[in-house]
């Protein structure tokens, strides 16, 4: 550490330095909806820093492949990333995060083989350790970011898929993928260790992901996200590269951070979650509760009419929302309401949807301002003197279970206190239960109106009714 | 463990330290916007993989290492697209004069 390094390497690593402040200044961004953008770009420059550092790098000496994996990579990612945002906007989102995911995933276990293929036989104990996680995690996030692209694209059931001993075995797996990194921290010529390895961390990708339920996604690909951060990490710690460490671990804490949050707002632990496979079916009719409660239709001119003549209508959107893809009909809904007189506002639930502020984004995309968007706990005070709650495609998020029911597999789980407001209009596709396969009280209450249909159709239908007034 | 791995250490554990701090000032509201961000950070595996495009380790080295290059840079560019065109959609309201 006396000598001086020479001109080159102090070069790279200034460039690197700068480049971590970079993406560190752009996170910040993102902590008010005016910076953000500005944010982004920083990180962006932040990144470019990255490769033009990079690129002075000694043991580059070639630049064809180089430069054509640029190209190639920068191309697919404008062609596939820009038309899939345009043409299947909002829902298409997570698993299209997952997806990129796996994309960064791979080229951290490649970068890993590789170096591995490179040093073998002689890899120092600690590089040993380093490639291990990288190749481990990276796999992992592989194999269980395109499970849950899977699982959200519905070519994968979305239930979670149970056996006896699931969590034992995969336990076992994992001490075992661990026992041969220490086996190969030892003896690192031994190769066949390390594919064994690499295949059983692709393996328990699988394995985690089969068991979680769709409702619960978000969380599993925040967590992939912190894998993939710490396997980039551990890609720093194998070839010496600081600004990967860094970058890798803002990834892993944001990531841990976000699936925690996820969590909290659900009210379920970690391990639950991981663990639970929350969301298995629940047996109970279709439509009807077991006292034989049903629910009560309404008809579109009627509904129009409550809504018209209401004082505050709180909107709560949910997944069904932006599966409709139903967010420029709501929004012209509300701007007639407000025309009229209307107060609204959008009750925002924080795990309504498939991804933290989902619903934030998919009524951004609808130029509703973020400002008339209200998080759970300044709006659920609201509801006793709201008119009309308008539920839009949401279920779980309201389900008064969640309060009352102790037996419920959502018992305990923050809910938007809808039941409360003084009367509650729901726009469903049809008489199913929700997401997560639990019946929902809420929509047998006397004063829940239910408008069945597409909430797309039923909204234009609404617009043009509340238009007719 | 030698003096290199320590400061590497040091690192990592106050570069998480910071990324937790300035994640958890992110409102709900950007939440999305942030998970597509922590997405296209994990692109930084490029790094790597550009180095391992760019020596001269053999052909199969140089493969897997073109391939990493391809897939770290889709998720670099599509990442920051999709964050960019996201948080292009968050607008204050302008009717309403505060």
């Amino acid at each position: 550490m006396t000598e001086s390094l020479p001109l080159r390497e102090l070069l790279i690593q200034g460039t690197y330095l700068v480049s971590s402040v970079f993406f560190i200044v752009g996170l910040r961004g993102l902590s008010s909806p005016e910076k953000a953008r500005a944010g982004m770009g920083y990180a962006a420059l932040g990144m470019l820093l990255a490769i033009v550092g990079t690129l002075l790098h000694a043991e580059i000496v070639r630049f064809e492949w180089l430069f054509g994996g640029l190209l190639i990579g920068t191309i697919i990612g404008v062609v596939i990333g820009r038309p899939l945002f345009i043409s299947v906007p909002m829902t298409a989102m997570p698993q299209w995060v997952a997806l990129s995911h796996a994309a960064g995933a791979v080229a951290a276990t490649l970068v890993g083989i590789n170096e591995y293929m490179i040093l073998r036989p002689e890899v120092a104990a600690g590089t040993m350790a380093a490639l291990g996680f990288e190749v481990l995690l990276g796999a992992l996030t592989v194999t269980g970011s395109v499970m849950a692209f899977g699982k959200l694209q519905e070519i994968l059931p979305g239930r979670p898929v149970t056996w006896p001993l699931q969590n034992v075995l995969n336990l076992l797996l994992l001490a075992g993928a661990v026992a041969l990194l220490v086996v190969l921290m030892v003896n690192p010529a031994l190769s066949t260790a390390f594919w064994v390895m690499l295949a059983i961390a692709a393996g328990l990708g699988v394995l985690m992901v089969l068991p979680i339920g769709g409702a619960d996604m978000p969380v599993v690909i925040s967590l992939l996200n912190a894998y993939a951060g710490l396997s980039a990490s551990a890609m720093g710690f194998a070839l010496d590269n600081n600004l990967l460490i860094i970058v890798g671990a803002l990834d892993g804490a944001s990531g841990f951070l976000l699936s925690i949050l996820m969590c909290k707002a659900m009210n379920r632990s970690f391990t639950n979650v991981l663990f639970g496979a929350f969301g298995a079916p629940a047996a109970a009719a279709a439509g009807t509760l077991a006292d034989g409660r049903e629910m009560r239709a309404i008809t579109p001119d009627d509904a129009a009419v409550r809504l018209a003549y209401a004082r505050l209508v709180v909107v709560v959107p949910g997944y069904g929302l932006a599966v409709a893809q139903a967010q420029h009909a709501l929004r012209e809904l509300t701007d007639l309401l407000e025309k009229r007189g209307v107060e609204v506002k959008y009750a925002i639930h924080p795990v309504a949807g498939r991804m933290p502020g989902h619903m934030n984004v998919l009524l951004a995309e609808a130029n509703v301002p973020y400002d008339r968007l209200f998080d759970m706990e300044e709006v659920n005070g609201e509801f006793p003197r709201t008119d009309v709650a308008l539920v839009i495609g949401a279920n779980d998020v309201v389900n008064p279970a969640a309060r009352t029911d102790p037996g419920s597999p959502i018992y305990g789980m923050p809910i938007l206190d809808v039941d409360k407001a003084q009367s509650v209009m729901v726009l469903k596709r049809g008489k199913g239960a929700g997401f997560a396969g639990i019946e929902n009280e809420l929509f047998f209450d006397p004063k829940t109106f239910m408008l069945f249909g597409d909430a797309k159709a039923s909204l234009t239908r609404l617009v043009t009714e509340v238009k007719s007034l | 463990m030698n003096l290199t791995t320590v400061i590497q250490l040091y690192v990592f554990v106050l570069a998480g330290f910071v990324g937790y701090q300035v994640i958890s000032r992110v409102p709900p509201l950007l939440h999305t916007p942030l998970m597509s961000a922590a997405n296209a950070l994990t692109g930084i595996s490029l790094v790597g993989s550009l180095v391992a495009a760019g020596s001269n380790h053999g052909r199969l080295s140089t493969i897997m290492g073109f391939i990493a290059v391809i897939c770290a840079t889709v998720n670099v560019v599509g990442g920051f697209l999709i964050t960019d065109r996201m948080l292009k959609m968050f607008k204050r309201d302008d009717r309403k004069a505060p």
